[in-house]
């Protein structure tokens, strides 16, 4: 195996990035991930900034680039998504979710249902073989953020820059798009580097 | 029935977080029970009805995007017995085993170096802004590029066998849909010997911590539990990928054991409530309050007799010798049974990789369709349950799942109180020495809370303090 790199010049300004998962299952997260070694050229050209993958929570200083993974299913996704518009000079829908709802949006169109959250949340927690609900009511609690009455795309709450399709996305398609846009030279991608299952 | 309280979309405030903790005392001011709350609601049980049998192992792994071969396996090995398929053809079975190898290697290696590294690199205490695997890679760039490397290895054996390295496609009904070409197997034969060492000293560096830090190590929410995983049939050996269900109890007796797993619902039930949309599963005859048990790593190295390869079922035996007689309570050793399986994985791929079955041809068996399918697989975190129910039209209409980090939410909450209860009982503010202990207590049960809310390892966290008349009197978030 190579030798680790060298660091790069320390003082050229990074660019941040931030990240936050919505209502997605942090597959996208994983892509990021998978640009593997390159993380480590990447590491040169940014900070990151608030992400689950780091320990920071809010955000720190105004960022260049927001990347959405998931879509809008409660009230707190909503805010965050909000709040990364504010803080953030691009922002990024990452994957199927940030951009039509992805999986979870499968429960907006339940056949024959004109209240398909009830009846997931009924599933769940009441109609459900093999649970004891002694109190018969679906979780209902201050502690838990509300339920939007279906699941949104990003964009259909803020204005959303750019979108990277697939479930997910590979680690390649993530780098090429970073490593173009930090250096201005985003063109948009081939049609086959993004196509599908 | 009380209303679920639906909005539509509007500007709401509220402090977000996906992990939140509420603390509630007595009126003498002691903790009477703290609650970690699941906030995500996904509704999948309801909303797969009506898919057909074959979308369901492709659909259902996209709840979770950090262990997805585990829900894509589970679930095919539900739809195999929907079609009738009691045994695969070998070279099936086999390529799904080197898939899930493949997996549980990246995603222990993934919570090691990428989750957990920071904290035991740069200590529980180290600013926020550091405690990443970014930092890692910048201060320790061959310790980052080694953890990069390895669970590079393990995606990439992901991608050979299911097509893609998130969400693949190879496992169907019955067996698989594609074998291993030479010139990819030996690609992979290349590497395994670094593999092995890097995952041995790996090994040697979670076990080091763990016999460095007793303190730490003994005294950290490790109050005893039940535990459950599968076994091997006949001996009791570990076996990620298929077995028979055992239970033992807090002195290592057997609660069950080689139970056919398709009986699950006889002996697990789930409870519900209100706050939390994670429910709470118990075994059945000792009822909820005595029933609870944990799974994952550490519960896998009780419950099991042995391991099948030499390497790991040494490190096992070092890890058992340390507890004394019964089972191992301490969770934080949870890394070092965690980097046991990593050595186990390798040991397993590099059996799968000399066997010549992988680039067999005979990929589907067939058999006579059955209504009903019930599957366990050992995911990274532990026992996860797929149970589905198809009609003739090959339509799911039924459809239940329990996943690993459910197993683990009473363990957890209770984890929860009793640290609370340590840091927190007579006082009435929150600090932030008592985010980091709740913190490092729930972290160490390794709750994949994407499978029902979504939050890497680093998890933001609230905490709220409530009086016994329910009025909140502080409330903190960890920030940066
Ligand atoms: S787009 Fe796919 S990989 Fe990304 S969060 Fe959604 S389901 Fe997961």
């Amino acid at each position: 195996m190579p030798d680790s790199q060298d660091a790069p010049a320390a003082d050229l300004p990074k660019a941040r990035i931030a990240t936050a998962s919505l209502a997605g299952c942090f597959g996208c997260h994983m892509a990021i991930l998978d640009i593997d070694e390159r993380l480590i050229d990447l590491m040169a050209l940014v900070e990151f900034d608030r992400s689950p993958l780091t320990d920071i929570k809010k955000f720190t200083k105004r960022c260049d680039i927001g990347i959405i993974e998931g879509g809008c299913c409660n009230e707190e996704n909503v805010h965050v998504l909000q709040d990364f518009r504010e803080n953030c000079d691009i922002l990024i829908g990452l994957g199927q979710c940030a951009i039509m709802g992805g999986l979870p949006a499968m429960r907006n169109a339940i056949m024959h249902s004109d209240e398909p959250l009830r009846e997931c949340l009924e599933e769940a927690y009441i109609t459900g073989r093999y649970i004891r609900n002694k109190t018969h009511n679906i979780p209902n609690d201050p502690a838990l953020p509300l339920l939007l009455d279906k699941v949104y795309a990003c964009s259909e709450v803020v204005e959303m820059d750019y979108q990277i399709p697939g479930c997910a996305p590979t680690g390649d398609v993530i780098f090429e798009t970073l490593s173009k846009l930090l250096t201005g030279k985003f063109r948009g991608f081939e049609r086959e580097t993004i196509k599908f299952d | 029935m009380a209303e679920p309280r639906l909005i539509e979309i509007s500007p709401l405030t509220r402090v977000e977080g996906h992990g939140k903790v509420t603390v509630h005392l007595d009126k003498e001011g002691m903790v009477d029970e703290a609650r970690l709350h699941i906030v995500e609601f996904r509704g999948f049980e309801r909303f797969i009805r009506g898919r057909l049998m074959w979308e369901v192992p492709v659909i259902v792994q996209r709840l979770c995007g950090i262990c997805p071969v585990s829900h894509h396996l589970a679930a095919a090995k539900a739809m195999d017995m929907i079609a009738g398929v009691d045994e695969l053809p070998p070279t099936a079975e086999k390529m799904r085993r080197l898939m899930h190898y493949g997996q549980v290697m990246q995603s222990h290696v993934l919570h090691f170096f990428h989750l957990a590294e920071p904290d035991l690199l740069f200590g529980f205490d180290a600013p926020a802004e550091k405690r990443n695997i970014f930092e890692v890679i910048r201060e320790k760039p061959e310790l980052g590029r080694r953890a990069i490397l390895m669970r590079k290895f393990g995606q990439d054996i992901i991608e050979a066998t299911a097509g893609k390295k998130i969400h693949g496609t190879a496992a169907i009904p019955g067996g698989v849909n594609r074998n291993l070409p030479i010139a990819t197997r030996d690609q992979f034969l290349k590497d395994i010997e670094q593999m092995e060492a890097w995952a041995l000293e790996s090994l040697a560096l979670a076990r080091d911590y763990t016999l460095s830090h007793p303190d730490l190590v003994l005294g950290f929410a490790a109050f005893p539990s039940h535990y459950m995983s599968l076994v091997r049939e006949g001996d009791g050996a570990l076996d990620l990928y298929h077995g028979n269900l055992r239970a033992i109890d807090i002195w290592g007796g057997t609660i069950f054991d080689q139970l056919d797993y398709t009986k699950y619902h006889e002996v697990l039930v789930e409870d519900v409530r209100s706050w939390s949309y994670m429910k709470f599963p118990y075994i059945k005859e000792l009822g909820p309050e005595k029933g609870w048990y944990r799974v994952g790593p550490l519960a896998r190295m009780d419950t099991v007799d042995f391991i099948d390869t030499p390497l790991a079922n040494a490190a096992r035996d070092e890890l058992i010798a340390t507890n004394s007689g019964g089972a191992t309570h301490a969770i934080l050793a949870n890394h070092w049974a965690r980097m046991i399986e990593v050595v186990h994985c390798v040991e397993k791929i590099r059996e799968l990789l000399h066997d010549p079955d992988l680039q067999g041809t005979d990929l589907q068996a067939k058999g006579d369709r059955r209504e009903e399918g019930i599957a366990m697989i050992e995911a990274p975190r532990g026992n996860l349950i797929h149970h589905y129910k198809v009609d003739e039209k090959d339509q799911v209409t039924y459809c239940n799942l329990i996943v690993s980090t459910t197993h683990n939410n009473e363990g957890m909450n209770r984890a929860v109180t009793d640290v609370a209860d340590k840091v927190i009982s007579g006082r009435q503010t929150i600090t932030e020495g008592m985010l980091n202990h709740i913190e490092v207590a729930i972290r160490a049960h390794d709750p994949c809370l994407s499978c029902a809310t979504h939050a890497l390892g680093q998890m933001p966290l609230q905490v709220e303090l409530f009086d016994a008349d329910g009025a909140m009197i502080d409330s903190r978030t960890r920030d940066a």
